[in-house]
Order: structure tokens, then sequence, then C-alpha cells
């Protein structure tokens, strides 16, 4: 690899002067295979899309491929008082919206204290919370169920807020850590020098400063809590409760045998991330990167 | 606390660690307190209800001769294939492709579509994806359509309702998923490589396979290593796709560790034996995780 950097290296400075690359007359064609793939990819969502807005007469003399003749939202409607889906929606919105909240100010906290405390055993507070969050849940869901229902907590959507502020800020710790090691020394004992206190220093100089990432993060603790399923799954039992990502989940046992209805479940499932992945969508794609660890 | 900025180091320090006190509390009960307890726990028989017994390796030596148990232990082998090794391959050739070659010809906006196009599958709930796919790859779905379609009917199948199919069926939707984050990894990698590098090679003669063995590959390999280990980790921890597809099924072919824990301590109560096999699971994911973190702290020392 070494030798690979330095060849190039050197040819570099002998290309700088020279000319642009040319275009290739292939491009077309690469160009061409790379939009089939992605309309593969994307294929999914366009069957979905016109199977939930068709008419079940219409999927049954047509089949899912033909478009709809007719706009149809019966089974979209069907689907959504079958579950209530607006409350489930409710319930995702506002367990990942505590979540994304909650988990950002604890993150903070706790990097407050290990990037610029620099508190001792940093690291292997670090690691504890790191390896905390890659061992898999079947590890503590059960004591997790048993401790909720004894503290009475069980089927309540706080149960599953905390869980997963403190699985999610664990995290966050993590990453806002290394942001806040490098943060400026001076500009926090200026600050100090002027009489501010640590909790003033936090909410006045530091916080202003890392409020784009913070943003970040919460965006990112919003959309993984919206997607979990095990623990929401084993926590949420009653109807009234259940997540967006746990109806789905439990939607092959209610047996949908109307393909129609199941095309229908699936786009409403879906419009929520469209919705999201339309705001978020430089944050999510770039982010991710920094997000690998999960 | 006001007066933090005091010159005595131990006084200094002593302020912060209040701020670790929310986080901590968190996780001693939500994750540490847990972890113990369920080790403890695959050490005893217990149906959740009553005093667990104490049955010492019990559990870990039925473990051993537990069919059901090495069948998904065999079935995580296989969905590395479709966690880590095809997404891998698939999105270093698709990021170098859009790196390499469309952004160069086509400009900038191109690349950040396809990116955020094959991305999209990645965000999606889990279960959504499920219904979704299940719906496709149904007897009567649009899979088997399409394949009588295009006068293939003889390949039409119950795909995820025949012992043969099922796990392949799974394995194409978890592809599905997968290949968006891979995708997205590597071309955060490659922007930080020079372009420079692949205009010399290419003046000097060499094409877009041997650049992309000879420069994209060894410039990627740390993304890479983190993706492949990431991707290892999860495939460990794969549930909510068979869960939402299979349940396991048809005759225990896409049973994996998570689905069968969840099996024992959900439905036929054996709290302890699902235990035993969670730290099972635990342990193969730790020894994973320290490569990882071992790597990660390398990596930042350089």
């Amino acid at each position: 690899m070494a030798e690979i950097l330095s060849i190039g290296q050197g040819t570099t400075r002998a290309a700088a002067t020279g000319t642009r690359r040319k275009l290739g007359p292939g491009r077309w064609f690469v160009l061409v295979l790379l939009v089939i793939a992605l309309a593969v990819t994307l294929f999914p969502f366009f069957l979905t899309l016109i199977n939930g807005i068709k008419s079940s007469v219409d999927y049954a003399a047509n089949g899912p491929l033909s478009l709809p003749k007719s706009i149809d939202f019966s089974a979209i409607v069907k689907f959504w008082t079958l579950t209530d889906f607006g409350l489930k929606l409710w319930n995702s919105a506002l367990i990942s919206g505590c979540v994304a909240i909650a988990g950002t100010i604890i993150s903070l906290l706790n990097a407050y204290a290990i990037g610029i405390g620099k508190v001792r055993g940093s690291r292997v507070i670090l690691v504890i919370l790191l390896l905390g969050i890659m061992v898999p849940q079947e590890s503590i869901v059960y004591p997790i169920y048993y401790m909720a229902k004894a503290t009475g907590f069980y089927d309540s959507l706080l149960s599953v807020i905390i869980v997963f502020t403190v699985l999610q800020s664990a995290f966050g710790t993590y990453l806002l850590s290394s942001v806040l090691g490098s943060f400026p020394r001076e500009i926090i004992e200026a600050a100090e020098i002027d009489g501010a206190s640590r909790w003033q220093v936090l909410w006045f100089v530091v916080v202003p400063v890392v409020r784009p990432t913070m943003l970040v993060i919460g965006t990112f603790f919003f959309i993984w809590t919206w997607n979990e399923f095990l623990i929401p799954l084993v926590m949420l039992v009653s109807n009234n409760h259940q997540t967006v990502s746990v109806a789905m989940g439990l939607t092959r046992g209610q047996n949908l045998s109307d393909p129609v209805l199941q095309a229908a479940a699936s786009l409403l499932g879906i419009a929520p991330t469209i919705v999201f992945f339309l705001i978020f969508q430089r944050t999510l794609t770039r982010g991710v990167a920094a997000g690998a660890v999960k | 606390m006001a007066t933090a900025a005091s010159n005595n180091p131990a006084t200094h320090l002593r302020g912060y660690y209040l701020y670790l006190i929310p986080g901590a509390l968190g996780f001693l009960l939500i994750v540490l307190i847990p972890q113990v307890a369920n080790f403890v726990l695959s050490f005893t028989a217990w149906k959740g209800v009553g005093t667990p017994r104490w049955i010492g390796l019990q559990n870990y030596q039925r473990l051993l001769q537990d069919d059901q148990f090495w069948g998904s232990m065999q079935h995580t082998l296989l969905f590395i294939i479709s966690m880590t090794i095809i997404p891998v391959i698939l999105g270093v050739v698709l990021a170098s492709l859009l790196f390499d070659y469309i952004r160069d010809q086509f400009g900038e906006t191109l690349p950040s579509l396809f990116r955020a196009g094959f991305y999209l599958p990645q965000i999606l709930p889990v279960t959504t994806a499920g219904v979704l796919w299940g719906w496709i790859l149904s007897p009567v779905g649009v899979a088997n359509m399409v394949l009588r379609a295009i006068g293939l009917g003889g390949l039409a199948q119950n795909w995820i309702g025949d012992a043969t199919w099922a796990l392949p069926a799974v394995s194409l939707m978890i592809v599905w998923i997968q290949v968006g984050y891979c995708l997205v990894v590597f071309m955060a990698g490659l922007s930080r490589i020079d372009p420079s590098l692949y205009e010399a090679a290419q003046l000097d003669g060499a094409g877009w396979w041997q650049r992309l063995y000879n420069i994209t590959v060894p410039m990627l390999a740390p993304e890479i290593f983190v993706v492949v280990l990431t991707t290892l980790i999860a495939a460990l921890k794969v549930f909510a796709p068979v869960f939402v597809l299979t349940a396991g099924g048809p005759d225990n072919a896409t049973l994996v560790p998570s689905y069968l824990t969840y099996y024992h301590f959900f439905t036929t109560q054996r709290v302890g034996y699902a235990a035993a096999i969670a730290v099972v699971q635990m342990a193969l994911t730790v020894v994973l995780a320290v490569i990882f973190l071992r790597f990660q702290s390398r990596q930042q020392a350089v």
C-alpha cells in the first residue's frame, strides 16, 4: 500500500498540470447499469405504492404489475382502522422523540465529564459503554422484562423510553466525547476566569458550539428508536401501547389474506421513513460513517 | 462548583464526576445488572415464577446436544454471506463506480442521488421491510408473477414457505437492506482519497478494475474492516427479519440464535436455558467487539 501511495504521489505532481480525464465512451453504458441496479433496489417501494392504492377488484383482474386503474384508498383506510395506526404513529413518535431528547442530553453530560473534564478512567468507561451496546439485547431483555413487571413499569411507554435513552446515550457518549475531547481549552479557561461555573460553561460555552453534532446524534437516536423491535415487542403487549415497528412485525400473525391490504400495510409502514428520509437525507447518509459502530 | 477553576487538580476533577451520575445510574440499571442477572440465570432452571433452581452447567451441556441450537448457529454462518460478504463486495464495486467513474464523468450530483437511493432500505424499520418482502415472496406474490410473465414459471416457488428456499429468501431481503450501509461508509472513506491518485493511475494506463484492486480496496481497508466487523456482530443478532418473514420455520430452516432465545424466554418459558443461549451469543459478540475496539483505538493513535 505504501508503495502504491508513493508511486501515485510521484506521478500526481507530473499530472497536476496535465489534462483532465477524458470522457470515456462507455460512460452511458455504466450509467445505465447503475440505473438498473437502483431501479431493482427501489422496485419494491414502487410496487407497494401502485398496489396499496388499488382496489381489490383491480388487483384480482390485472395483477400487481399494472398501474392502478383508479386511485382507491380503501385498503389503506381498512388497515389504518384495523390496527388503529394513528395511535401507533403517536406511540412511536412519542417514544422516539423522548429518547432523542433525553438520550442526547445524557450523552452530553457524560461527554462533558469525559471529553472536557478528562475524568480518570475515561477510556475504561468508553469501552464498557461500547461493549454494553454491542452485545445482543437478548442477553438483557429478560431481566429488564422481569424488573419492569416487578415495579409496575411493564407495558408502559415510559419503560421503553428509559431503556432506549440509556442504550442510545451509551453510543452518543462515545461520539460526543471524541468531539469534546478536541474542544479548545482556552475558551473554557477564559470563561472560568470570568467566573462562569461548570454548569454555565456547559450550557453557554460548550453547547452552542456542539449543537450541530447534537442535532445529528438526536436524529439518529430518533430513527434508530423508531426502528427498534425486540424490546418494544416484549415490553409493549397491549394494542394501545404498540409502536409502528411492532405493529408491522405482528401483521404476519394477523393473516392478511388480501394482498392489497398487505401492500397498504407496507405502504403505511414505509411512509414515515420516507418523510424522515426527505427531511434528513444529508444528515443520514453523511453521518452514517460516524455511526458505523451500531 | 462555582470555584471550579481552582488550582488543585483533585477538586478540579471532582466536579466533573457529578455529570456522569445520571448516565451511570441508567447504565447500571438497564445494562450491567440485567447482564449479570442473565449470566446467573443461565446456571439455573427457572420458569419465570418462583425461585430459580441452581443446576450448574446443565443448561450448557444440554445446549451442546441441542440440534436446534447447532442448526441456528449454522444458519448464522450462512447469514454472514448475506449480512457481510455480498453487501461488502457490492458496496465496494458500487462505491468505486460512483466515485472513480460516475463522479468523474457526470459530476457530483449523480453519485449523491445514487447513494441516497441505495441507502433508503437501510433506514426502513426491518419489520416493515419484512411485510413488504413477505408480500412480494408469497406464493401468489409479485416474485412468482414476474417469473411467470417472463416464461420462467417453472422456477416459481413458495419462497418463504418451503424449507429449501426460506433461508435464501430471507437472505435476499437482508442483502437488499445491507448494501446501502456498506455503500455509504465506503463512499465516506473514498472522499478522503486524493482524486489525482486515480488520474495518475489512469495516465499510467491502469484500467478501472486495476484501479479498484490496486487503489480503492487498499485505501478502503480501514472502512472494509469496520464494516466487516460491525456486520458480523449484526449477523449474530439477526432477529426481526426471521421473526417477521418465517418465525424460524418452515421446519426450523431459518432458526437463528436470537429467535431461539426469544422462543425459550417467552414461549416455552425455559428462562435458564434461553439465558444460556444469550450468554453464548454475548460471548461471541464480545470477542468480535474487542477486536473491533482494539482496531479503532489503533486507528485513532495513528
